[in-house]
């Protein structure tokens, strides 16, 4: 696939010294630049999303994008209305003083050298217009401080460079004044949509979002249909026939998963781990067909897209009547969820109470307002109150490190309840090098909405830094899986470690609470939730390794 | 050409200053000129603060660099991930007062073609730290111009400026750490190619600019003497609304002064502001606190939702056919 496209030598050729050249005049070429850009949005998505379609059928690559007549005052109104609207928006057009601390903190600049990739080149483009538009220093002195008019050449460097950043914020951790370039990519998003500007891979599952619940546009019965394959596979493996509530009114707990969980792989695998837990420790939940997506693609999109999205979730708990909503691992789910829902949707939370765990009787208060608890912490609490067995020698065949992904990290600081939990279910946890983890985390390189095949090159280009750290602790340590907590990651780092290197699987953290779990009555287990042997389990061998603790792997 | 044009203006403002000073315009330069440049710094100033203020922050989107508060026995970083008042005021002293977050810089490097490294690179912190305590500490030193007596906080400040004394006239400290400091953070914009390709004539000029003070204010204190008592009187007349015009102070101080305006009028139009700015900025002085505590958007918007009910009418019968639980029958 990818190997045969893009030789390694090839993509590793990267130059961190910009030409000496001016960067306000350009030219994108799209024919060239294939690989680093994706589809435009299909009009029947943005038609059931009530967008504006004017643009019609249209490709990048085209010679000429068919923009309605008035699409600069569109674009103007867009940005007047925007910063009266935000004050981040304000700050960080004014303040920035290209001190240049976040240039290189970027995983596009690093795996591609782009100079226009650099954080504050990316928000210049937008600055730039800005200046020229609002400042009178712009208007009568031009290029010389950073202002220009905005073009069609203009709009379609707007269209490449902020479709080539995913929203990680890692540039806004080390900016003296943190200013967010995601912030800033999704104004711009905005401004590119109002036109009728927008790539498929966000718009096709927004609006199969908006429809049916979930990113792929299953419905109901389709979900019902994945639920019960899961539940069946899972009696293969443990010889135990779990309960498995849909729908359910009534129930304690609503738990929201990323669809992706019940659809795609590997992420099915941390589906039959939440399927385990839940029934090992007799979870009074319930399923949602209808809330069947945790993952917001609207905030790749726009935020009135992110609140169109996420006002099921309250709305759905209201329904059946649940006392609070339980999230799975996912990340952007959770960068809404954190930093967005409550303000959004509040007012559609009705009858939910504070999150109390029913097992351990531990209140989250760090979620008593929006009362949805992420399943990190959730465990994490019952493994501290030793509520659930674990036989940590059930993962010794596999040795973990952990991808902290962006939005937990930088948007929640959940970052020692995956360890803790990593570190109950694995003897063998090594951590990435310092300053690619926690908050200083790399992103996969395809994450708010970039994760297509057409945007292959860009994507193996920015999941460098983060493939090159798992690649450091696999020739060091032996490392052969990659955990973290989101359904983006685990689509896309596969085909990413695939390239960048072979071997190394990806994994959620609760499959690995479900391999390690000691279910009552469940028969003797020798295969891990993949089916493959588990390291001294086989048939003969019994539990040898894990009779005496020892370690097998920790070099 | 940017820095070019940059040193062009710089010189063409040295011509103005000298050329007046030179013949006579002592009341422009001491007293009209520099009353403007407070007006025009203070409107602008307090005007671009309101701007920024009057806008709304509609989402709590702090940027989080440290554990959250969740589980008791989990520590929270409170100064990274503040969940409260008091760890967002210490967040934001850290940022203003040490650059906290400057203070993470790391350099990348791709090594032998293969192996990306992230080498620490405290460089600009240093010089940056440099650049703005030195320029703090001056300016507040600069206090005993305008007041007479010299407060006494003044005198201590000097004794501490200039406590590795030891000759005669008092070296302070500071006067070479921000000239230091400036040289390194100019040919850093020059020569680091990024730089150059990300700069433009606004952060160039004020740059230069601020050398060009320092550098004048050195001269006149270690070597070309300029009649300290004379500018005093115009200094604290200036400040007590009774502009004293002194006779015979040296063009070198008009050349000084007259910079100092400049970016004193310069100021607001600028990215100086990024000294209000840091204190207003939503991905640092709010806290983590977000499912704890609602946060209002002001403006939240009405907009268009897809109901259970609409979701049910539509895949009634493919629900009930697989025996999903329904509303309506
Ligand atoms: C609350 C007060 C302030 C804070 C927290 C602050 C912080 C910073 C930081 C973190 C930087 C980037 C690093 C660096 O280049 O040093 C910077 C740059 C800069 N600051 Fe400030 N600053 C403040 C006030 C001021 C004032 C009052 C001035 C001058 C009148 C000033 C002039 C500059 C200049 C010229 C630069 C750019 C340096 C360059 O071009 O490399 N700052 N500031
Ligand atoms: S780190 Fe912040 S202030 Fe410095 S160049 Fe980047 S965005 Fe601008
Ligand atoms: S948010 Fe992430 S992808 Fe976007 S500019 Fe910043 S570092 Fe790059």
């Amino acid at each position: 696939m990818a190997e045969d496209k893009y030789k390694q030598e090839d993509l590793l050729k990267i130059e961190y010294c910009p030409p000496r050249k001016d960067w306000m005049d350009s030219k994108i070429d799209f024919e060239a630049k294939k690989g680093n850009w994706c589809y435009s949005a299909v009009p029947a998505a943005m038609e059931y999303l009530d967008l504006n379609t004017e643009m019609g059928k249209w490709q990048p690559h085209d010679k000429d994008w068919p923009l309605p007549d008035n699409w600069k005052e569109i674009i103007f109104e867009g940005l007047h209305d925007r910063l009266k609207k935000f004050r981040t928006l304000q700050i960080f057009m004014d303040i920035c003083v290209r001190c240049g601390a976040c240039a290189d903190k970027c995983h596009f600049f690093i795996g591609s050298g782009d100079p226009k990739n650099m954080p504050v080149v990316r928000a210049e483009l937008l600055r730039s217009v800005y200046r020229k538009e609002y400042t009178t220093a712009g208007k009568l002195l031009g290029k010389m401080v950073g202002a220009r008019e905005l073009t069609v050449d203009v709009l379609k460097e707007w269209f490449y460079y902020f479709f080539q950043c995913t929203e990680c914020r890692r540039c806004s951790v080390f900016c003296p004044y943190g200013i967010d370039t995601a912030e800033i990519t999704i104004i711009v998003r905005e401004l590119l949509d109002l036109v009728g500007m927008n790539i498929d891979w966000i718009t096709t599952p927004a609006s199969n979002c908006f429809r049916t619940g979930n990113h792929l546009g299953i419905q109901p019965h389709g979900v019902l249909d994945s639920l019960e394959f899961a539940q069946e596979e899972l009696e293969d493996i443990t010889g135990l026939k779990i309960d498995l509530p849909v729908n359910r009114k009534g129930a304690e707990i609503l738990f929201i998963a990323p669809s992706a969980d019940y659809f795609a792989n590997p992420h099915y695998f941390t589906l039959l781990g939440y399927l385990a837990l839940f029934h090992e420790i007799g979870l009074d939940y319930t399923w949602s067909t209808f809330a069947s997506e945790g993952g917001n693609f609207g905030l790749f999109h726009s935020h009135d897209m992110i609140k169109r999205l996420n006002a099921k979730m309250y709305m759905e708990a209201d329904r059946l009547g649940v006392k609070w909503i339980l999230g799975g691992e996912c990340g952007h789910m959770w960068r809404v969820i954190h930093q967005y829902m409550h303000t959004m949707n509040g007012e559609r939370q009705n009858g939910l109470e504070e999150p109390v765990s029913p097992i351990t009787g531990t209140k989250f208060e760090n979620a008593k307002a929006t009362k949805m608890v992420h399943i990190a912490e959730f465990t994490a609490d019952l493994i501290k109150n030793n509520k659930i067995k674990l036989d940590p020698s059930r993962n010794d065949h596999i040795i973990p490190t952990y991808h902290d992904s962006c939005n937990p990290a930088r948007a929640m600081g959940l970052i020692e309840e995956p360890r803790y939990i990593i570190n109950a279910v694995s003897n063998n946890f090594h951590e990435m090098p310092e300053n690619t983890i926690r908050e200083q985390t790399f992103c996969c390189g395809s994450g708010a909405g970039l994760g297509t095949d057409e945007n292959m090159e860009m994507r193996l280009r920015g999941g460098l830094p983060r493939a090159n750290a798992v690649k450091y602790v696999n020739e060091k340590h032996g490392v052969n899986q990659l955990l973290c907590m989101c359904a983006i990651d685990k689509a896309t780092l596969p085909p990413l470690l695939e390239y960048w290197v072979p071997g190394v699987e990806v994994a959620g953290i609760h499959e690995l609470v479900g391999n390690a779990l000691i279910m009552e009555g469940a028969k003797e287990r020798t295969v891990d939730l993949r089916e493959e042997p588990m390291l001294g389990f086989d048939e003969e061998s019994e539990k040898v390794s894990a009779a005496t603790g020892e370690d097998t792997e920790n070099v | 050409m940017k820095v070019g044009i940059s040193l062009v203006v710089i010189v063409l403002l040295t011509a103005i200053a000298l050329v007046g000073a030179g013949v006579g315009l002592n009341f422009v330069f001491g007293v009209i000129i520099p009353y403007a440049a407070i007006a025009i710094f203070l409107i602008g100033v307090v005007y671009r603060v309101l701007k920024w203020a009057k806008a709304p922050v509609p989402f709590r989107i702090p940027t989080t660099s440290g554990q959250q508060k969740s589980l008791d026995w989990i520590k929270n970083d409170n100064l990274e991930s503040p969940h409260n008042t008091l760890g967002v005021i210490g967040r934001m002293l850290l940022e203003v007062l040490f650059f906290r977050s400057l203070f993470r810089n790391t350099k990348t490097e791709l090594k032998d073609n293969s192996k990306l490294v992230y080498g620490s690179s405290k460089w600009l912190w240093a010089g940056g730290m440099a650049f703005h305590w030195s320029f703090l500490i001056i300016f507040l030193r600069h206090f005993k111009y305008f007041v007479q007596p010299t407060p006494k906080w003044v005198m201590l400040l000097q004794d501490v400026d200039s406590f590795f004394q030891i000759g005669l006239p008092i070296v302070y400290i500071t006067d070479f750490l921000i000239l230091a400091a400036l040289t390194f953070l100019f040919l850093r914009r020059v020569m680091d190619s990024r730089l150059r390709y990300m700069s433009l004539l606004n952060d160039y000029f004020p740059l230069l600019l601020i050398i060009g003070i320092a550098t004048t204010g050195v001269l006149m204190r270690y070597f070309i003497k300029v009649d300290i008592i004379s500018i005093k009187e115009l200094g604290t007349g200036l400040l007590s609304f009774h502009p004293i015009l002194p006779e015979g102070v040296n063009p070198l101080f008009y050349l000084h002064f007259f910079y100092v305006c400049t970016l004193i009028a310069y100021f607001p139009f600028s990215k100086l502001m990024h000294m209000g700015g840091v204190f207003l900025s939503p991905t640092r002085n709010l806290a983590n606190n977000n499912r704890a505590k609602r946060h209002i958007n002001p403006w939240n918007p009405e907009v268009k939702v897809h109901t259970y009910q609409e979701y049910e009418e539509e895949f009634h019968d493919v629900m009930k056919a697989a025996g999903l639980p329904l509303d309506k029958e």
